[in-house]
């Protein structure tokens, strides 16, 4: 099991995470767990099902995904992961800050897949709250990370008000 | 110039102790090479032919003499006395080792700089015009608008992974010497009918492998919307630009997939909801930063000197530097000095230690400790009085930095080539040696006049070879190291692309190809004309014609 970091501790993973590939039945299937993340395309197509079923609901984006897919349920969603396929690639960083200045979303956001210690403090900043490291990644390194700046000079999400209306 | 406050010195400290737990978990193999490139990256160190090399920023150019001393004591005690100025108003070190870089790190943290993001898929160095606050025809002093972005552009959470690297330029005077229209994004200073500051803004030019001259999306930005809009334009290729091919990352490609009109309606989209939020500029802020770069004590002076105008009529190379590296100063009785770093036999941009101590002690002595480094690869005294100009050029000749040929075809810009970097496909700096030797009558080069020649080793055309009047750009051909010409490009407010004369020519014949260049220009110019001038008349055939001419 991942470790997950959740407001910068280390947390207990309540959520399990189906793949693109996984039908409805990988879902309602999943006995021993109660919240379910699921690709974003089984969500907008089987959003009906999925509400109606008896386990809770996340929704996972990958890095090409459009967060404003997700308009309409942010306010109902609990979570939304997204996903580093490759932690090079950083549209995330721009859907993670999409879903929480353009979108309002109030729910945990995670990072999951490539996710390791040297981005999580970026990743931070653009408003993910929870993180599920890499394998390798040691949890004490991780944790260190949220501190490697003492600020920083951009609007945030975190800081929405610059360094230059604060100094 | 800008001076550090307790928020940018504490920001710097943070950074130089992440790299050395990052530097201290690679050694202990925590990270793996994979992961630690992009983060040794953005701290501007590379892994060359032979050693590593560090990339450490100038700010737009811009350098106190204290800072160059400290540049020269490094090259003295981490490397082996020598830098070498590149193409981004940035400088070099080729041979210091991986365990010394966070020492490195914290000297230049010392002088307040830092190697930040001189590397990697993010937004680089931001880059300006070298006459940036004492040109006669500035509209608005570039470098507090620089530094603002410096600021903004300085570890910004969301686009430290963009899809490729990300350059941006700034120009405030009429003659853009920032090669502004080949950026990213380019930044023209304009004012409006009422007086009022904004910016032309264009998007996706670039050199590399695909080279595209930057296109307007916004006509007029006001000031105080910089920053969200730029924010803006970023998050748009931060989402869009492709991935998948490296080679077709950069901005510029998505520009053309989709076109300016679709690219500026996807900002303008993007930026309504940041639009006059808390990232919007404030006029104190402005004026802040503005505060740094107010004239120094410039005295009352005469805009003529008799001794000067005597010493020239005795000392002719001294007459032909006034001519060719002194340029005319916003201020009466000053004048803008280049000294070019490009003697026959140096790599071109390179300079030792003592070179740098002795230009720092110029600066203090003649220029208000004041230095700019241009993408030229030369080096600017921006405030020298005119009386001054006789004992500063006798001075620099001690250290062979006086010759006159700024511009002139011996002025040649070009990359570190396969002597160094390991991307390159050939040696870029034989190649500029042998032309410099080919024209080194001084009176053969002053007769051809203006031309720029640059020299890429390679298709990232760091030699900017593209917007060369003349351009070389290395090849592969089955291993061995061929030259391929191109004509008519230039770097200017009319920035235009090369055009390939034709196939390319092996290392020993580019002495040869180049005079017959020179030579046809020779012959077919009209007066008044320079060596673009000719091209754009009489286009590229004639060369091509001479050049190929026994080539059957």
């Amino acid at each position: 099991m991942p470790t997950l970091i959740k407001n910068g501790q280390v947390a207990a993973n309540d959520w399990q995470l189906v793949d693109m590939d996984a039908g409805l039945d990988k879902v309602e299937g999943t006995d021993t767990v109660s919240n379910v993340i699921v690709p974003l395309a089984m969500w907008l197509a089987e959003k009906d099902t999925l509400t109606g079923c008896d386990k809770t609901i996340g929704v996972w984006l990958d890095s090409e995904d459009d967060p404003y897919s997700l308009a309409d349920d942010v306010a109902s969603l609990p979570l939304i992961a997204l996903k580093f396929p490759s932690f090079r690639d950083g549209r995330a960083y721009s859907s993670a800050a999409i879903l929480r200045t353009r979108l309002n979303f109030k729910g945990e956001l995670r990072a999951v897949g490539d996710v390791l210690r040297d981005q999580l403090y970026y990743m931070q900043k653009c408003g993910f709250d929870s993180f599920e490291l890499s394998d390798g990644v040691k949890t004490e390194d991780a944790l260190s990370a949220f501190s490697d700046f003492h600020t920083g000079y951009q609007s945030t999400v975190t800081e929405p008000t610059p360094l230059f209306r604060r100094r | 110039m800008y001076i550090y406050d307790q928020y940018d010195n504490q920001m710097l400290q943070d950074r130089i102790t992440q790299f050395r737990d990052q530097t201290r978990r690679f050694l202990a193999g925590d990270l793996t090479n994979e992961q630690f490139l992009p983060l040794r990256l953005q701290n501007g160190l590379y892994m060359q032919r032979l050693a590593h090399m560090l990339r450490v920023a100038i700010p737009y150019g811009l350098l106190s003499s204290r800072q160059l001393r400290k540049l020269a004591s490094i090259a003295r005690d981490y490397d082996k006395g020598y830098a070498h100025f590149s193409t981004r108003q940035n400088i070099q070190y080729n041979w210091p080792q991986l365990e010394q870089v966070p020492d490195l790190l914290a000297e230049l943290a010392q002088v307040e700089m830092h190697a930040i993001q001189t590397s990697g898929n993010c937004i680089r160095n931001t880059t300006t015009d070298q006459f940036a606050g004492v040109a006669p025809d500035e509209i608005e002093d570039s470098r507090p608008w620089c530094e603002i972005i410096r600021q903004w552009s300085t570890f910004h959470p969301e686009f430290a992974y963009l899809p490729r690297k990300f350059k941006i330029a700034v120009c405030g005077t009429v003659h853009d010497q920032a090669a502004t229209q080949v950026h990213d994004i380019g930044l023209y200073l304009k004012k409006n009918d009422q007086g009022e500051v904004g910016f032309q803004v264009l998007v996706g030019g670039g050199l590399g492998r695909t080279p595209v001259i930057g296109a307007e999306i916004c006509d007029f930005l006001p000031w105080q919307h910089l920053l969200t809009y730029l924010d803006a334009i970023m998050r748009v290729y931060n989402r869009y630009g492709r991935r998948d091919n490296k080679y077709k990352a950069r901005i510029k490609i998505l520009m053309k997939e989709i076109g300016p009109e679709e690219y500026r309606r996807r900002v303008e989209a993007e930026w309504q909801h940041d639009k006059d939020g808390p990232g919007t500029l404030t006029q104190e802020e402005v004026d802040r930063c503005k505060a740094f770069f107010t004239d120094p004590a410039y005295e009352t002076l005469p805009d003529t000197d008799a001794a000067i105008e005597a010493e020239a009529g005795k000392d002719v190379m001294f007459s032909h530097w006034l001519e060719r590296n002194v340029a005319a100063h916003k201020k009466p009785g000053y004048r803008i000095v280049t000294l070019c770093l490009k003697e026959t036999g140096v790599a071109p941009g390179d300079v030792t230690d003592r070179q740098m101590d002795f230009i720092a002690d110029l600066a203090d002595r003649f220029s208000f400790g004041e230095v700019r480094v241009t993408h030229e690869q030369n080096v600017v005294l921006a405030d020298v009085r005119l009386k001054d100009l006789y004992e500063m050029y006798r001075a620099c000749m001690t250290e062979s930095l006086a010759t006159p040929y700024l511009g002139l075809i011996n002025d040649i810009v070009c990359c570190p080539g396969g002597d160094y970097c390991s991307l390159a496909n050939a040696k870029s700096i034989p190649i500029a040696e042998a032309i410099q030797r080919r024209f080194e009558d001084y009176d053969t080069q002053k007769a051809i006049g203006d031309l720029t020649l640059n020299i890429s080793g390679c298709m990232n055309a760091c030699g900017h070879h593209h917007v060369g009047n003349i351009g070389i750009l290395g090849v592969d051909k089955k291993g061995e190291e061929f030259y391929q010409v191109t004509l008519g490009g230039s770097a200017d407010r009319n920035a235009a692309l090369g055009s390939v004369l034709g196939p390319s020519f092996a290392q020993e014949a580019m002495p040869d190809v180049i005079a017959k260049i020179v030579d046809v220009y020779m012959e077919h110019r009209q007066e008044g004309e320079n060596f673009l001038a000719t091209y754009n008349r009489i286009g590229i055939e004639p060369y091509k014609e001479r050049v190929y001419a026994n080539a059957d």
